[in-house]
């Protein structure tokens, strides 16, 4: 009798790299056409349209990328981990491959998110580097991911090194709380409450709307890199497969 | 499952007291690093004083990381690590036994041996007692922690510096709340809430870690 | 508009070092991301079709 599968059928079929490599040859001109439309259209209205703000004037201006970016940082790291998880518990080499595909991007949104962030302080609190709680916990992210990479260069067997990050991927996700918690407690001994880098409740539309919008186009653009990376990874592994010899020498 | 616990404890504790030498360089390594920063900084009582609560937590993280690359390295590489993990017992309890045996060798003289350093650095008396409590709840997860880092490694050639930079920044909330722990001592002001986080993450550490460190384990052995 | 002039906009109030500084660098990085692999998988099809069209010839 046939084992009951948890999953829906379209999660198993995503398990073939042929199948992964079709559909992301269908998906990746609409992300990436996304992608390019949303970053455009928000890049220009938030530096062109959008008001300055009353205190902090056109550097102001640096949040529409220092905002989006550290979230999709915490959300890559997120999908590395789930992915690596899907990956051991399914035996899934396309969920290993996806992972394996989203930590250099995930690193470089933590790196964005820092360098906004430190020379967004500059004109804002007069020097280029602060320990404010969320810059010192996007600096630790982004220590974490390069554990996730240097642990996978260092290892040779693909499939350990798979399993090897997703395991420190998990304890890293399980430890991102903690560390959140601990630097934010931590931040709040060492300097009164000064006012954040970003005024969260007190934006008026004009300010937040194309911050949505640049969130949205991040988003767009991390399936683009992530489907682009993926497709790569795979033709390295599936080299010797048929439907890759068929393709290629179609072309 | 409880014989096999106390038989691999014995039994690494044995191995280790066999290379007496080995136990002491960790606790050297934490004396001589506390004693470069009078030496590069400023030896002014005062100054230290201020340091000494975060210099002496970062050197006991510090000492923590130099012993971990050897936690599963001789077993894994005579074979016996393969053995263990093929054997009936838990590995849960495996890993729980050579963790034990690691800080009970690293983390626990580190704790005793902290007293002096205290002194070294000017650490108001009053602190002292918070030092050695706070080290002792402390380097438990930090031996935890680390070996997770270490099972994930035991397999490599050059483990050692990849396994400081896997494993430093989960250590950073422990060094936060050790350090301050002992920085509130010095003024006087209530630790116990400290204390009662560093005892969380300790229990948190002894549920969840040993799983990882089978896991890694088994992926490090399965090459 | 928020600027009434282009050197206005290229100015940002006395912020524009900062802002394109940001803006600029993190461009560049997206545009890595994107570029890298790009190239990559050009490289690979490249020689993926040389070593299958070495391999047709040999039989």
């Amino acid at each position: 009798m046939a084992k009951k599968q948890i999953m829906p059928l379209w999660f198993y079929q995503l398990a073939s790299p042929k199948y992964c490599y079709q559909i992301t040859s269908k998906l990746l001109p609409l992300f990436a056409g996304a992608a390019l439309v949303l970053l455009s259209v928000g890049i220009v209205w938030g530096l062109l349209f959008a008001p300055q703000d009353y205190q902090q004037g056109n550097s102001f201006r640096i949040i529409y990328i220092h905002v989006p970016s550290a979230i999709l940082a915490q959300s890559i790291y997120i999908t590395m981990a789930l992915s690596g998880a899907i990956g051991i518990i399914w035996k899934m080499k396309v969920a290993d491959m996806v992972a394996y595909a989203c930590a250099p991007i995930g690193a470089s949104m933590a790196f964005i998110a820092l360098m906004t962030g430190a020379i967004w302080g500059k004109p804002t609190w007069g020097s280029w580097w602060v320990w404010d709680a969320r810059l010192t916990s996007m600096l630790i992210l982004l220590f974490l991911y390069f554990g996730v990479m240097a642990l996978y260069s260092a290892m040779e067997n693909n499939a350990n090194a798979a399993r090897a990050t997703a395991i420190l991927s998990l304890v890293g996700l399980v430890n991102i709380p903690i560390i959140k918690y601990s630097v934010d407690w931590w931040n709040t001994l060492h300097q009164p409450a000064t006012f954040t880098l970003t005024k969260k409740p007190a934006m008026p539309v004009e300010m937040w709307l194309p911050l949505l919008v640049m969130l949205i186009g991040f988003y767009c653009f991390f399936a683009t890199a992530m489907m682009l990376r993926l497709r790569n990874e795979i033709l390295r592994r599936e080299k010797r497969a048929g439907w890759v010899k068929k393709m290629i020498t179609k072309t | 499952m409880l014989n096999a616990f106390w038989a691999e404890l014995k039994r690494d504790l044995l191995l280790a007291f066999r290379n007496r030498g080995d136990l002491l360089n960790p606790l050297l390594f934490f004396v001589m690093v506390a004693a470069l920063f009078p030496l590069g900084v400023s030896p002014a009582a005062d100054f230290l004083a201020k340091l000494a609560p975060g210099v002496l937590w970062v050197c006991a993280l510090l000492s923590a990381l130099l012993s971990l690359d050897s936690l599963f390295k001789s077993d894994y590489e005579d074979g016996t690590l393969e053995q263990l993990l093929l054997s009936s017992e838990s590995s849960y309890t495996l890993a729980m036994a050579k963790t034990i045996a690691h800080w009970l060798t690293t983390g626990l003289p580190l704790a005793i041996l902290a007293p002096l350093l205290a002194v070294m650095l000017f650490l108001p008396t009053q602190a002292i007692g918070v030092l050695v409590l706070s080290l002792l709840i402390g380097t438990p997860t930090l031996s935890l922690i680390g070996a997770i880092a270490s099972a994930l490694t035991v397999g490599l050639k050059k483990g050692g510096v990849l396994i400081s930079l896997i494993v430093i920044p989960l250590y950073i909330p422990v060094l936060i709340f050790g350090a301050s722990a002992v920085q509130n001592a010095t003024l006087g002001l209530p630790v116990s809430a400290h204390l009662a986080i560093l005892g969380a993450m300790l229990i948190l550490s002894v549920v969840l870690a040993p799983f990882a460190i089978a896991a890694s384990l088994r992926m490090s052995v399965s090459n | 508009m928020q600027f009434n002039t282009w050197l206005d906009f290229i100015h940002m109030g006395g912020h524009g070092f900062y802002v394109w500084l940001s803006f600029g660098v993190s461009i560049l990085v997206l545009m890595t991301n994107i570029v890298s692999p790009w190239l990559s998988i050009k490289g690979t099809e490249k020689s993926l079709a040389r070593k299958f069209q070495r391999e047709s010839k040999g039989q």
